[in-house]
């Protein structure tokens, strides 16, 4: 049975049934719970915006709450991914990724690999990312396209409450490393996600609106941006598909290209900064595998090549806007 | 009263104080009404550490602060006018509106930066403690960081280096007990942080952080043995924090009356207040001028933040790179 809920009440949720259904689940990060060794209240904060609260009275011992030392308690899930457990790692903002990164790229990463294919790391790493809540240059980054470039990690963007949850659940599930990535503003939306659990599988896309005109890809929060714009622009007769990819390694390469076949033009929709980005990857995937179809050079909408600013006068400005999308795809649509 | 202080020197801490604690109580206020964006940590009830530090140091001594870094600005000689305006996101603030509460910065007086990375000052501290050593200018590196930032691998990794390079450089710990709603008594397993200075061969001191006297002592001998070449101290400095972690936190973490008792109690400008009036050395009269006089600045500050214009849009693209 479906109902609606938040897209923060389904990754608790997820984490919730996993943790229910798999004793070896253990979630773990800084003030998962709060209230450790104060006078006050048990589970008082439940993670920094309440995503993990009440997991701590339901589970004893499975939820540890960790002093501020990342790259100590990232390499322990890591280590503890190597003996039995299914640890699931919460960084709080990706932006901290770098007091820790070395324990998920050269350690959890690398693993299977280099040990010849003999290791399991079944660890997941959640983080909140992206811009929007004016908590400027180092909590407001978007940061999968640097998990994405590195081979043995799986990364994960659900862009909606059921994507959420059931992506969630297939993370912990996998028995690979999984950076799972929660975009910040959208928390609060809402949507059809059913009680019982699910898994949304790795590597497939989903095409959240079909279109014949101007195949627009985005990421995440920038799906909903893309939706804006694409029934915008329906009104003025241009007739987007919006692919959502879900996960950016894997990536689902086969949708994408089919509907650059049918429709010719492509805008990519990436909240992070360009070089290097997701923008730039799909670009270069389109261009290799399906330029016989293209009409239009390719148009990425991208934050610009400078750090999160503060004011939200220029955060605003940051940020792909709805209407950034529209005039990209009317510029593919009009290209001769 | 024993102290070395004279009168010009303790006005100038009590002016120090009181602007940080009117900044502080005003800025509470003003979130309230959600005009403020962004996340705001506040450092009410911790004036006396930051003062008691800064006192001593000139404005080509350096420091590196924290997410909760009002205070440390103030001290150090940040203009609150400009700081204002940066926490209202405008163009008029001291990072252009660029930064915010979290990255406020005048490498002008010295002050590196507050910080949103928990832990990042320590190893910064320790180069700007270095290139004073190389550059032979007796200037010092003072590095504020939180009970919590005492588990970053990044602090421990600044004390280890500053103790084997013997820089220059001050670590104060500023321990009010709580790491976001996580308690020290949890987070740090020994009785004290100060109890760590031995491992890395330096001297740990502890001290009364509502006391401004205890903090100014303490550190000046820190702060002296450092710029003699006597390398780095630990300061942990025992205080606590009036408001939530960041504004809007609803802290039911801690103990009813915690905050109340010790606002009554031990406040650093109360206590401060009670002894400089005892022997007649300064009067009621003359720290209530200087409260009105900090009050007019505060108020005067906002409504300059109020009426100043936000970044125009082409600074979204400026002060990236010095040259590309
Ligand atoms: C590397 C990193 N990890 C976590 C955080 C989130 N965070 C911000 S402040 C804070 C608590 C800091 O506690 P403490 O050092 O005691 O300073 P206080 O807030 O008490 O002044 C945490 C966990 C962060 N900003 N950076
Ligand atoms: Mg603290």
């Amino acid at each position: 049975m479906a109902r609606k809920i938040t897209y923060q009440q389904a990754i608790n949720e997820a984490l919730d049934q996993e943790m229910a259904r798999d004793a070896s689940v253990i979630i773990m990060g800084e003030d998962n719970a709060g209230g450790a060794g104060a006078p006050g209240e048990e589970d008082a904060w439940g993670g920094v915006l309440g995503v993990t609260k009440g997991l701590f009275h339901k589970y004893p011992g499975r939820v540890l709450d960790t002093p501020i030392s990342e790259s100590g308690y990232v390499g322990a899930a890591v280590g503890a991914a190597c003996n039995g457990l299914r640890p699931v790692a919460e960084l709080m903002f990706v932006d901290f990724i770098g007091v820790c990164f070395d324990q998920i790229y050269n350690q959890a990463a690398k693993f299977r690999y280099m040990f010849g294919g003999k290791a399991q790391t079944p660890v997941v790493i959640r983080a909140m990312y992206g811009a929007g809540f004016r908590a400027a240059a180092q909590h407001s980054q978007c940061l999968y396209n640097m998990f994405t470039h590195i081979p043995g990690l799986k990364v994960v963007v659900p862009s909606n409450p059921y994507d959420a949850k059931g992506l969630l659940i297939q993370s912990i599930r996998d028995n690979d490393p999984v950076i799972f990535l929660e975009h910040k503003v959208l928390y609060t939306m809402e949507g059809d996600v059913p009680e019982e659990s699910y898994t949304v599988p790795f590597g497939e896309a989903n095409v959240v609106r079909e279109g014949d005109d101007v195949t627009i890809v985005a990421f995440g929060r920038m799906v909903n941006q893309a939706l804006l714009a694409a029934a915008a622009l329906q009104k003025q007769g241009i007739h987007c598909e919006v692919i959502d990819p879900r996960t950016t390694s894997p990536l689902d390469e086969d949708t994408i290209l089919e509907s650059v076949e049918k429709t010719g033009r492509l805008v990519v929709v990436d909240e992070s900064t360009p070089r290097c980005s997701m923008a730039s990857d799909i670009a270069g995937l389109v261009a290799q595998k399906a330029f016989g179809a293209l009409k239009a050079p390719i148009e990425p909408v991208t934050a610009p090549h400078v750090p999160v600013p503060f004011s939200d006068a220029l955060e605003d400005l940051y940020v792909p806007s709805p209407a950034a999308v529209e005039a990209a795809v009317i510029r593919v649509k009009e290209y001769r | 009263m024993t102290t070395t202080l004279n009168r010009e020197s303790l006005l100038k801490a009590y002016r120090s104080m009181r602007t940080i604690r009117e900044f502080e109580e005003r800025v509470h206020t003003d979130f309230a009404t959600g005009e403020i964006p962004g996340f705001v940590h506040l450092y009410a009830g911790e004036e006396a550490s930051a003062t008691g530090v800064c006192m001593h140091l000139t404005g080509t001594d350096y420091i590196a602060s924290t997410h909760r870094g009002h205070g440390h600005c103030i001290a150090k000689g940040v203009d609150p006018v400009g700081m204002m305006a940066e926490i209202w996101g405008k163009a008029t603030g001291t990072c252009k509106g660029k930064g915010g509460s979290m990255h406020i910065a005048d490498l002008s007086v010295g002050m590196l930066g507050a910080n949103g990375i928990v832990g990042g000052g320590g190893p910064l501290i320790c180069g700007t403690a270095l290139a004073a050593k190389i550059r032979g200018t007796k200037d010092v590196g003072v590095c504020f960081f939180g009970d919590g930032a005492s588990n970053q691998g990044t602090i421990f990794e600044a004390m280890n280096l500053a103790a084997v390079w013997k820089l220059p450089a001050i670590f104060v710990a500023e321990n009010n007990g709580y790491a976001e709603a996580t308690s020290s008594k949890y987070s740090v397993p020994c009785e004290n942080i100060a109890d760590r200075a031995p491992a890395f061969g330096m001297p740990g001191v502890i001290v009364d952080g509502f006391d401004f006297f205890a903090v100014h002592q303490a550190a000046g001998e820190a702060i002296k043995r450092a710029r003699e070449g006597g390398g780095p101290t630990l300061l942990e400095v025992k205080l606590s924090r009036y408001y939530g972690h960041f504004e809007g936190d609803q802290q039911t973490y801690r103990a009813p009356g915690e905050v109340q008792r010790l606002r009554e109690t031990k406040d650093c400008l109360l206590q401060f207040r009670r002894r400089v009036t005892a022997d007649g050395e300064i009067t009621n009269e003359q720290l209530d001028a200087i409260d009105r006089e900090v009050k007019t600045l505060i108020d005067d500050s906002v409504v300059r933040a109020k009426a100043d214009p936000k970044p125009a849009a082409a600074e979204l693209l400026t002060d990236v790179y010095v040259s590309y």
